[in-house]
């Protein structure tokens, strides 16, 4: 049975807001049929203040995904769009005191459905390119389609490698194995084998030819002109130290506890490793959310 | 605890006269039954008495075919590693898509080792097909392993048959009969079946407690090896207070099986019969006419299968679902989706699973529950309209994503 918090289940059993509003000028459908759980979220919005006078869902799926829709009509109520579309699925899950690492698609699905409807209000066109995959790290949530995504974009080919892009495995390291089958089945794809005992010949560090102050300030730079794109998600990023080849930040606003944090903090350390010339690895220096996903486990 | 158990099929109760039975092995008589002095001898005496106990309820020709193991898995593995050892030359196994993960787990990982496993499918109604069971049989074939009853649906396969078959192609034969050991008559000295598991917490006797039968004769290599234990067939001191349990609990079952075949199959009759005639768009899955008399397993249309057990432990009522969401996993069972049973369905499945304790009034009740929830969740459900489900359901609700 699931460690559900009290108010998860209390959502569950009286789910607020739910059935449908013949009103309604802005619907969302998301959910996979595959996976069991599908959600419509339906909104009466004010055209002239563009602020969420109804919602209303309806939900098939489990109990966290009817509690979710529940707590996701409740905290949406009275925001203007805008503020809406700054709700995070983390935001969701907190609102519920937290949801098993194997049900935190259940609050990404809630604001999927909000994205999705708000789209239809404004005559967009909303997509996604979402795909969910057989949980493979109970400790951070993380999936097998992020796994095989990240390798294959990366060219890695050991399961530290995994642990340093996705923190994947970085817990109790029970899904080692698991991570292992990701590895040997995405290197064959690109006709290499993949060897536990590999020696990994890291790129050797080129010495860099910066001074430690030098190196920081052109780190500061980088991160300014990735920030733009942080900002328009409403999240941020800050610089907190560097440690050698190890740079530590802090994921600000949406960002936090994003479903994304990993292939965000991933794609920024590309980057940084491409504009300094070396080997580095960007590292969240507040765990976030992932942390309280990992003391559900 | 107060509740009405309806989950037989995962795990049983311990039955008040096997903790009897069993209570004394702990305290008094905790010596090891291979000592020489008298602290071992009555322990050993003890696990002779249980070894009978299991072979009567088999119908086995000899107590020394039965090897008691920890659990159903081990006895499921031990018996597949065995035929593969044995074997070495023969490459493949024969399996169903519908076993427990026990054996399919195991099969799908003997794969990446180099063997070619045959998952035989099932129709709508969970059965296979003996045809083609019968093209696959070859000398390439080093072992047949397929389940005498599902978990899920209770549906019964025609297992004697197969082995029978499976013997003429020379072929070794396993059966995981967990499910179906203490639930129907089992005659095994006159069947070709060469090992057959047993769990003993499936049938009212502790868990860490299991059997692989083995008939004689039939060539076999340990998974454990270490000492004399089980005459060297599986190492490791003997769990002699769940031993002695596990016998008291084939006694029991063998006293009940008239009950359980007659009583226990009306009460679960009476529960589908009502649940279905009160709520629209639910049947049963599996082979109805074909199965386990204690299992019934019910679809029910366009809701899930998790929300249906949380309401329905609120009332005190515990199944269980073939639903992803319990599991944790993405897909729903594996046994609804090898029926062909479209997802809207498969999410939404239950499992309830009776046993000799099971009583008219608690049937009563379910029948009386059931109803409640499943238009409660169904109200909930994006699927479903004011009195039925929406008109062309797949239409009329297309998420944007799958």
């Amino acid at each position: 049975m699931w460690d559900y918090s009290d108010k998860v289940k209390e959502h569950f059993f009286s789910p607020r807001n739910s059935g449908a509003m013949d009103e309604a000028n802005a619907v969302g459908d998301v959910g996979s049929i595959n996976c069991g759980d599908a959600l419509r979220l339906m909104l009466k919005v004010d055209p002239d203040t563009e602020t969420i006078q109804d919602a209303r869902f309806q939900t098939f799926g489990c109990g966290s995904a009817i509690a979710s829709s529940s707590a996701l009509t409740e905290i949406i109520k009275g925001m203007t769009l805008d503020d809406a579309l700054k709700v995070s699925n983390q935001d969701i899950a907190d609102y519920l005191d937290g949801l098993p690492p194997e049900k935190m698609h259940c609050s990404v699905m809630g604001r999927e459905a909000l994205q999705a409807a708000i789209a239809n209000y404004r005559g967009e066109v909303w997509s996604d390119d979402h795909e969910e995959g057989a949980l493979i790290c109970k400790c951070f949530a993380i999936d097998a389609v992020l796994i095989e995504e990240t390798v294959r974009a990366n060219k890695l080919s050991s399961v530290e490698d995994v642990i340093n892009y996705t923190k994947a495995g970085g817990g109790c390291s029970s899904c080692h194995e698991g991570i292992e089958e990701i590895l040997t089945k995405v290197m064959a794809e690109r006709g290499e084998t993949f060897s536990p005992h590999a020696v990994v010949l890291k790129e050797e560090n080129k010495p860099s030819k910066l001074t430690n102050l030098q190196r920081i300030k052109r780190i500061e730079t980088i991160l300014d002109a990735i920030r733009p794109q942080l900002q328009r998600d409403h999240g941020d990023i800050e610089l907190v130290d560097v440690d050698g080849k190890t740079i530590y930040v802090n994921m600000i606003g949406a960002c936090a506890g994003c479903q994304m944090e990993a292939q965000t903090l991933q794609g920024i350390q590309t980057r940084l490793m491409e504009d300094l010339g070396e080997f580095v690895k960007v590292v969240p220096s507040r765990a976030g959310s992932y942390v309280r996903a990992a003391s559900h486990v | 605890m107060d509740g009405i158990y309806l989950d037989n099929n995962a795990t049983t109760r311990v039955d008040d006269s096997v903790v009897a039975e069993m209570l004394p092995y702990f305290t008094e008589q905790f010596g090891n039954p291979s000592s020489m002095h008298s602290f071992g001898n009555k322990v050993g005496l003890a696990i002779k008495k249980a070894r009978l106990q299991v072979q009567e309820l088999l119908g086995a020709a000899h107590e020394s075919e039965v090897i008691f193991t920890s659990c159903g898995t081990e006895s499921d593995s031990t018996a597949i590693w065995s035929a593969l050892r044995a074997n070495p030359e023969r490459k493949e196994i024969i399996t169903t898509t519908i076993e427990h993960p026990a054996v399919l787990a195991l099969c799908s990982h003997l794969e990446k080792e180099g063997y070619k496993t045959h998952f035989l499918k099932v129709d709508d109604k969970g059965r296979l097909d003996l045809d083609e069971y019968a093209r696959l049989l070859t000398d390439k074939v080093a072992v047949v392993s397929v389940m005498w009853a599902n978990n899920e649906t209770g549906t019964l396969f025609p297992v004697e048959q197969m082995a029978e078959m499976a013997h003429a192609a020379g072929v070794m034969f396993h059966t995981d009969a967990v499910q179906a050991v203490g639930k129907i008559p089992m005659d095994l000295q006159n069947t070709k079946i060469d090992m057959l598991s047993i769990s003993g917490h499936k049938l009212h006797a502790p868990k860490g407690i299991g059997v692989l039968y083995l008939k004689r004769g039939v060539r076999f290599r340990p998974l454990l090896r270490g000492g004399h234990q089980e005459r060297g067939r599986r190492a490791g001191t003997e769990n002699t207070a769940s031993i002695v349990a596990l016998g008291k609990a084939c006694e029991l079952a063998q006293q009940h099986m008239h009950h359980e075949n007659t009583e226990v199959k009306r009460l679960r009759d009476k529960l589908e019969a009502g649940i279905l005639a009160k709520v629209p768009r639910a049947f049963a899955t599996g082979d109805v006419s074909n199965r386990l008399p204690n299992t019934s397993n019910i679809a029910f249309e366009f809701i899930e299968g998790e929300a249906i057990l949380l309401l329905l432990n609120k009332f005190g009522i515990a199944a269980s679902s073939g639903s992803a969401c319990t599991s944790g996993s993405l897909e729903p069972s594996h046994v609804m989706r090898a029926m062909g049973i479209p997802y809207t369905a498969a999410h939404g499945t239950i499992r309830f699973s009776l046993s000799r304790y099971s009583t008219e009034a608690e049937v009563d009740r379910v029948i009386q529950v059931v109803p409640e929830i499943v238009a409660q969740l169904r109200k909930l459900s994006p699927y479903w309209g004011e009195n039925g489900p929406a008109e062309e359901p797949e239409k009329a609700f297309a998420p944007v994503y799958a």
